[in-house]
């Protein structure tokens, strides 16, 4: 025992004398922080160990999925279906994808609400912005290489946006789709900025983001009336961790470690009981029953997108990211001193609130997207129209057949872009009705264009007939 | 300290320092053009728009729209269904066709025809078209574009246009 021990100890020198690393890396690991981090600060680490998980998945679905607009489709069937494990390895990255992004958003309130971007941590805060959005685009790009229906029309619905730039929006579509079309290129580009291009560059920034987490050293719990200041900072963050410094290992990293692993636990018990995302139809831009939408990260923008005010969207689609990443850019070289505790910054909780609010509201839009045309929508039962009235029977289907119904609900059938029309009669007259009919509104068509004035008429009859009373 | 060049050093270091990063940024450009250029190589590609024929013209009703399924003029064989593109075709009369794009002019979603209610509505954002592509309601704010159609020798070709990018 006494000399495998001793020998072990021999072969460790031995390595240690030709590498030198022992000595840094304990110092890494050693290196002293704050006595009182707790909870809040282990965002960080989970979401690095987010992206590993992410990479070995990736890189072992890269050793079958085939990046060919003719085959990724097949292969990724193969992958779900047939190859061992498939399923679970392709669940576990998208599940580890959707990790990701929430514990980026999480590690990023944190630093937001602790005030920890300040001095002298701008750079880290910046680093973290550019891994936000390395990250977003990493969700994107691979939600295209799935390379079903929504993959296709996520890649034209991208491009069309970034159309809407001035001057470079033309190339920059094309470029998005790697030509005038969806095709060969299309795929094998995304391909090779989600495998290659983009994690290279990831890691590079999480490597100078590491750097500065240690250059700096982790910032201290925030303290009421103990605003950073430039000319002191440095020193009095020195003088704390000499005076209380705890190492990082084990004392503090013992809760990123319990933190991390039930993290990888959760992904991977939800990979196992959920499965791989089904894929959805195949990559044929030329089926038209399609019903494109994101994957849930990016549903609220996809909202977003369908409420912009009319006129604004010209404008809007491409100066809101640019000013979102702008903000957050900016923040900590505007903000960048001054009290850091919450409780002295009275706008830091409402803004996060704010942030939250808005995307949970428009990602329930998203989910519910009350403005998509129901294609499904079947005839108004006999039941619904509840009429002997030739007429009313008439104009009931109509209601139908000219797509009214599409758009709005009778008695529970029909779409939800318009106004519910179950007791149109109790609210509008005949002539009110004959005139929105007729001459439509910003989102709903002037149908004097498609209906003849009988057409009009039977609609009247029909929508005259809608009342509370009937509708139960 | 002497200099066996006779050369100042300061003036030596400051001329090998900068035939340094010149020679390094030379050597990097070596390797970048190329591989850039490459990747933004079939952005650039002018469009070539290729006629495709999608039938005799009996086979189309006057007044009638339907989807024509054509290849896109880029079609390799390791693309495929993905280069397949759709467009909607319309015989006006009994020399005239015009064709839709099938992309929306707000984000590019495919707009379905809607044969007994002759409008075009889209799936992502309820964009609503007429039948002869002007904005019904919704956020576009351009008409459907346009492929060029033209008869020849009894046959109804349609032309494979861009996907139209609105700016």
């Amino acid at each position: 025992m006494g000399t495998a021990r001793r020998q072990a100890e021999r072969l460790a020198q031995w390595f240690d004398r030709r590498l030198g690393l022992a000595g840094p890396l304990r110092a890494i690991v050693k290196h002293k922080v704050p006595p009182d981090t707790g909870w809040g600060y282990v965002f960080g680490s989970a979401t690095l160990a987010a992206f590993l998980l992410q990479v070995v998945t990736g890189t072992a679905l890269a050793t079958i999925y085939v990046p060919a607009a003719g085959s990724a489709y097949q292969s990724l069937e193969f992958i779900s279906h047939q190859a061992f494990m498939g399923g679970l390895v392709r669940a576990l990255h998208y599940f580890g994808a959707s990790a990701m992004i929430i514990l980026v958003g999480l590690h990023a309130i944190r630093v937001f609400v602790t005030g920890s971007y300040k001095f002298p941590r701008e750079v880290n805060w910046i680093s973290g912005v550019m891994l936000l959005g390395l990250t977003l685009f990493m969700g994107f790009t691979g939600q295209v290489l799935r390379w079903d229906q929504d993959g296709v029309w996520s890649t034209v619905v991208a491009a069309e946006q970034a159309g809407r730039v001035p001057f470079i929006g033309h190339a920059l579509g094309t470029f998005i789709l790697a030509g005038g079309h969806i095709g060969t290129a299309t795929l094998s580009h995304m391909f090779a900025y989600h495998v290659f291009v983009v994690p290279a560059l990831i890691g590079g920034v999480i490597a100078l983001h590491l750097y500065l987490v240690l250059h700096h050293g982790i910032s201290a719990p925030p303290k009421v009336g103990q605003p950073v200041d430039p000319a002191t900072e440095t020193a009095r963050y020195e003088r704390l961790i000499d005076e209380t410094g705890v190492p990082f290992w084990p004392d503090a990293a013992w809760r990123d470690a319990l933190f991390t692993f039930l993290v990888i636990l959760l992904v991977f018990g939800v990979a196992v009981l959920l499965g791989p995302k089904p894929l959805g139809k195949p990559p044929d831009p030329s089926i038209i029953q399609a019903q494109p939408r994101p994957d849930w990260y990016l549903l609220w923008y996809f909202a977003v997108l369908a409420e912009l005010p009319h006129g604004t969207e010209k404008v809007l689609i491409w100066m809101m990211p640019l000013v979102a990443g702008a903000v957050l850019l900016l923040l900590p070289v505007v903000f960048g001193r001054g009290e850091r505790h919450v409780r002295r910054r009275p706008w830091a909780i409402p803004v996060v609130a704010a942030i939250v609010t808005t995307v949970g509201v428009f990602w329930r839009l998203g989910v519910l997207a009350p403005w998509s045309p129901d294609f499904d929508a079947p005839a108004l039962p006999p039941s619904v129209v509840a009429s002997s009235d030739s007429l009313v029977i008439r104009g009931a289907g109509l209601f139908h057949t000219r797509a009214c119904e599409n758009c709005h609900l009778v008695g529970g059938f029909g779409g939800r872009r318009g106004p519910d029309l179950t007791t149109a009669g109790d609210r509008m007259s005949g002539a009110e009705i004959v005139q929105w009919i007729e001459n439509g509104g910003y989102n709903m068509p002037a149908f004097s264009e498609v209906l003849t004035s009988a057409q009009v008429d039977a609609l009247r009859a029909f929508l005259v007939s809608r009342h509370a009373e009937a509708a139960r | 300290m002497a200099d066996p060049h006779g050369v100042e050093p300061v003036a030596r270091r400051r001329f090998l320092t900068r035939i340094s990063l010149a020679l390094g940024a030379g050597a990097a450009a070596l390797a970048a053009i190329p591989a850039v250029a490459y990747v933004i190589g079939p952005a650039m590609k002018r469009d070539v728009e290729l006629w495709r024929d999608v039938g005799p013209v009996e086979k189309f009703e006057v007044g009638s729209t339907v989807q024509v399924i054509i290849d896109s003029p880029a079609a390799t064989d390791w693309a495929g269904v993905s280069e397949r593109m759709g467009a909607w075709l319309r015989r006006v009369n009994a020399t005239d066709f015009v064709a839709f794009s099938i992309n929306c002019t707000h984000l590019g979603c495919p707009v379905r025809w809607m044969a007994t209610a002759n409008l075009f509505m889209c799936p992502c954002h309820g964009g609503v078209f007429y039948a002869d592509g002007r904005v019904a309601a919704g956020p576009p704010e351009q008409p459907l574009a346009h492929h060029a159609v033209r008869v020849s020798a009894g046959r109804v070709e349609v032309s494979t246009r861009p996907i139209p990018i609105i700016s």
